[in-house]
C-alpha cells in the first residue's frame, strides 16, 4: 500500500537520485509554486508541481454573488492582466443575456485589452530575463509598463485590479486626451522594443540559455492543452482573435507571429512580436473610435434566462474561458474559469525532463504563469 | 362544463350582452383601464421564451453520432447557438476517442462538472472541445449518479490529467483509470468537496474556529 503511494509520487528513489524542493518561497517560481524535482546529478528526471497555496475558491464565491458583484473578483486571478480577465467575463455574461456592447465600448475595450497584453508581456520579459541573469531589461520593461498603468489609472482610477469594464459595456467614458496618451505611448514604444531586442536577441548568453531549452512541439502543445504564445512558438498559426473574433478585433489588421522550434527562444521572439502587433492594433483603433453610447441595454438587475454559455478569449497567456450556467436567478448557478496558466503549467513536466536544474528556472519563466490564476 | 368556456368568450367580444351579477363591477372599467392591461400583459411573455430555450439539434454532426452510437447519445441540443451532446457515461471513452480521431476535435479546452443535487443523476460532467481543422466547438455533457466512476480521458488528452484531479478535488467524482488521482488545489487532508451545492462555507468556517480557537464563530 505504502509502496504504491510512493511510486505515484515519483519519490521511490534509486541510489543515484535526489529530490530537490524548489519553492514555494523562491523568487524564480513567480509566486508560490512548489516544484518537486527528481534529479540525477544536475539532470531533471521528473517533476511534480504542488499548487493551491493561493486557492481562494473563486468559483464557489461566484455562486454566492450576483453577476455584477462577481466581476471584480475575476481581476484577482491573473492580476497582471486584469483587463483581459474582465473582458472575458463581461462578454460571457453578455452572451448569456443575448446583448451586445455598443461599438464605441467595444473599441475602447479592445484598446485597453491590447495595452494590457503589452503590459503583461513586459512584466513577463523583465522577470524572465532577470531569472536567466539579465538585470537591465527589468528596469526598461517596468518603465514602459508604468506608462500603460498610468493610462489605466487615468481611465478608471486603478492600476492593477482595474475592473475596467461592466456587463453590457463600460461605466466610464474615455477621458480627455485618452487617444493622445495611447498614441504617445505607441510612438515611443516602437523604439523601446528595439532596445530589448538589442539587449537580448543577438546576445550569445541569452541564446545559449534559451535555444533548444524546453522544447514543446505542436502535437504535444495540443495534447497538453497549452495555448497562447506557447502554441504559436511551436508553429501553429492560431489566435482566437482571428479564429473567432470578439470585441472589435475583426476591424483591425494584424499578424499572428509564429516560431519554428517551440523552444524558449522562439517563445521569446513570439511575445516580442506580439507586443509589436498589439501596438499596431492600438494605433489603428485610436484613429477612429466610434461615437455613441458606451452601455448596452442591460437592466440594473441581471437575470439571464436559464441555460449555459462558454466564451473564451485570447488572453496574454493563452485561452481564457468562462463556462457559466444560469438558473434564471440573479446569481450564477455555476461559473467555471478555464485558466490558461493552470493548464499551461501542466506542460512543465514534459518540458524540463532531461534538462539541467538551472533550465527549470528558464522554463518556468517562459511558461509565463501567474499563480493567482493557477490556484484561483 | 361546455357552458363555462362560452361566457368568457362572449364577455371579451361583447361585454354589454353578457349582463349578470358579475358584469356591473367589470363593465364600468372595461372601456378605460382593464381592457388594455390584459392585452399588454400577455404580450411580453411570448418574446421571452424564444431567446433562452435549448433547442433540439439535428445536423450532420449529430446524425453521424446518432448513427454510430445510437442510444448512447441521450440528447443533442443547442443553447445560444452552442451545440452540445448529452451522453451515457458508460460509452464515454469510446465516444471521446471517436470525437478526437474521426471528428477532429483535437483540443480538450476544458473539462469540468456541475452539481444538480435534486436530480436523480446528480452531476453533469462537461467536456468543452475545440477543433483546429474546423474552427468549431462542441460540448459533451455526461450525467453521472453520485458514486458512478466515469472513465478517465487522461490517456486521450493528457491535459485531462490535472483537470480530472480538479474535478475530483471539488466534486468528489472519481475517474477510473486516472494515473494519479488525488487532490490538486486543496490540501490532502481536506474534508468534503467544496463545489458541491450542499457544501456550506459557513459550516466549514465555524468548525475550524471551534476546533482551533475554542470559541463559537460569530458568523
Amino acid at each position: 500500500m505504502q509502496d504504491n503511494t510512493l511510486q505515484n509520487h515519483g519519490t521511490l528513489l534509486g541510489a543515484d537520485e535526489l529530490v530537490l524542493n524548489m519553492g514555494p518561497q523562491h523568487p524564480s517560481t513567480h509566486g508560490v509554486l512548489r516544484v518537486k524535482l527528481k534529479l540525477d546529478g544536475e539532470r531533471v528526471r521528473g517533476t511534480e508541481c504542488v499548487i493551491g497555496y493561493l486557492h481562494r475558491g473563486i468559483e464557489k464565491i461566484a455562486e454566492n454573488r450576483t453577476y455584477q458583484q462577481f466581476a471584480p473578483y475575476v481581476d484577482r486571478m491573473d492580476y497582471v492582466a486584469a483587463v483581459s480577465n474582465g473582458l472575458g467575463y463581461c462578454e460571457a455574461v453578455e452572451k448569456l443575456l443575448n446583448v451586445e456592447a455598443p461599438p464605441r465600448a467595444r473599441v475602447i475595450r479592445t484598446i485597453l485589452t491590447e495595452l494590457q497584453r503589452i503590459a503583461s508581456h513586459l512584466l513577463w520579459l523583465g522577470t524572465h530575463a532577470l531569472d536567466i541573469g539579465a538585470l537591465t531589461p527589468l528596469f526598461y520593461c517596468m518603465r514602459e509598463r508604468e506608462e500603460i498603468l498610468k493610462i489605466f489609472e487615468k481611465y478608471c482610477g486603478a492600476r492593477l485590479t482595474t475592473h475596467a469594464f461592466r456587463i453590457g459595456g463600460l461605466q466610464y467614458e474615455s477621458y480627455d486626451g485618452f487617444e493622445k496618451d495611447v498614441e504617445r505611448f505607441c510612438n515611443d514604444f516602437e523604439r523601446r522594443i528595439q532596445e530589448y531586442v538589442d539587449l537580448l536577441t543577438g546576445n550569445s548568453i541569452w541564446i545559449g540559455r534559451t535555444r533548444n531549452v524546453g522544447v514543446l512541439n505542436a502535437a504535444d502543445c495540443i495534447a497538453l492543452g497549452a495555448t497562447g504564445p506557447i502554441l504559436r512558438a511551436a508553429g501553429v498559426k492560431w489566435d482566437l482573435r482571428k479564429a473567432q473574433p470578439y470585441a472589435a478585433y475583426d476591424q483591425y489588421k494584424f499578424e499572428i507571429p509564429t516560431g519554428t522550434n517551440g523552444d524558449t527562444y522562439d517563445r521569446y521572439m513570439v511575445r516580442i512580436e506580439e507586443m509589436r502587433q498589439s501596438r499596431l492594433i492600438c494605433l489603428q483603433a485610436i484613429e477612429k473610435i466610434p461615437e455613441g453610447a458606451i452601455m448596452g441595454k442591460v437592466g440594473k438587475v441581471i437575470k439571464p434566462p436559464a441555460g449555459e454559455i462558454y466564451h473564451s478569449i485570447e488572453a496574454p497567456k493563452g485561452i481564457l474561458g468562462y463556462y457559466i450556467v444560469s438558473d434564471a436567478t440573479t446569481q450564477p448557478y455555476r461559473v467555471r474559469v478555464r485558466p490558461p496558466s493552470f493548464i499551461n503549467l501542466q506542460a512543465l513536466d514534459k518540458m524540463v525532463r532531461g534538462h539541467l536544474v538551472a533550465d527549470v528556472v528558464a522554463i518556468i519563466g517562459t511558461l509565463d504563469i501567474v499563480l493567482g490564476e493557477v490556484d484561483r | 362544463m361546455a357552458d363555462e368556456p362560452k361566457p368568457p368568450q362572449s364577455e371579451s367580444s361583447k361585454p354589454e350582452n353578457s349582463g349578470g351579477a358579475s358584469t356591473p363591477l367589470a363593465a364600468p372599467k372595461t372601456p378605460a383601464a382593464p381592457a388594455t392591461p390584459p392585452a399588454a400583459k400577455p404580450a411580453p411573455p411570448p418574446p421571452k421564451p424564444p431567446a433562452p430555450v435549448q433547442v433540439p439539434l439535428d445536423n450532420e454532426l449529430t446524425r453521424r453520432y446518432r448513427e454510430r452510437f445510437g442510444a448512447a447519445i441521450l440528447d443533442a441540443l443547442e443553447d445560444r447557438k452552442q451545440p452540445y451532446l448529452v451522453l451515457d457515461a458508460g460509452n464515454l471513452a469510446e465516444i471521446a476517442r471517436y470525437t478526437r480521431d474521426e471528428e477532429k476535435f483535437d483540443l480538450l479546452e476544458d473539462f469540468t462538472a456541475v452539481d444538480w443535487p435534486r436530480r436523480e443523476k446528480r452531476f453533469d460532467l462537461i467536456a468543452i472541445l475545440y477543433s483546429f481543422p474546423h474552427n468549431t466547438r462542441l460540448r459533451l455533457k455526461i450525467p453521472l449518479a453520485e458514486n458512478e466512476r466515469p472513465a478517465s480521458l487522461a490517456e486521450l488528452w493528457p491535459t485531462a490529467n490535472w483537470l480530472e484531479r480538479e474535478i475530483y478535488d471539488m466534486f468528489g467524482i472519481e475517474f477510473a483509470g486516472h494515473p494519479d488521482l488525488k487532490r490538486i488545489l486543496l490540501p490532502d487532508g481536506w474534508q468534503g468537496y467544496p463545489l458541491r451545492k450542499d457544501y456550506d462555507i459557513l459550516l466549514q468556517d465555524s468548525a475550524w474556529v471551534r476546533e482551533n480557537l475554542g470559541i463559537d464563530s460569530g458568523q
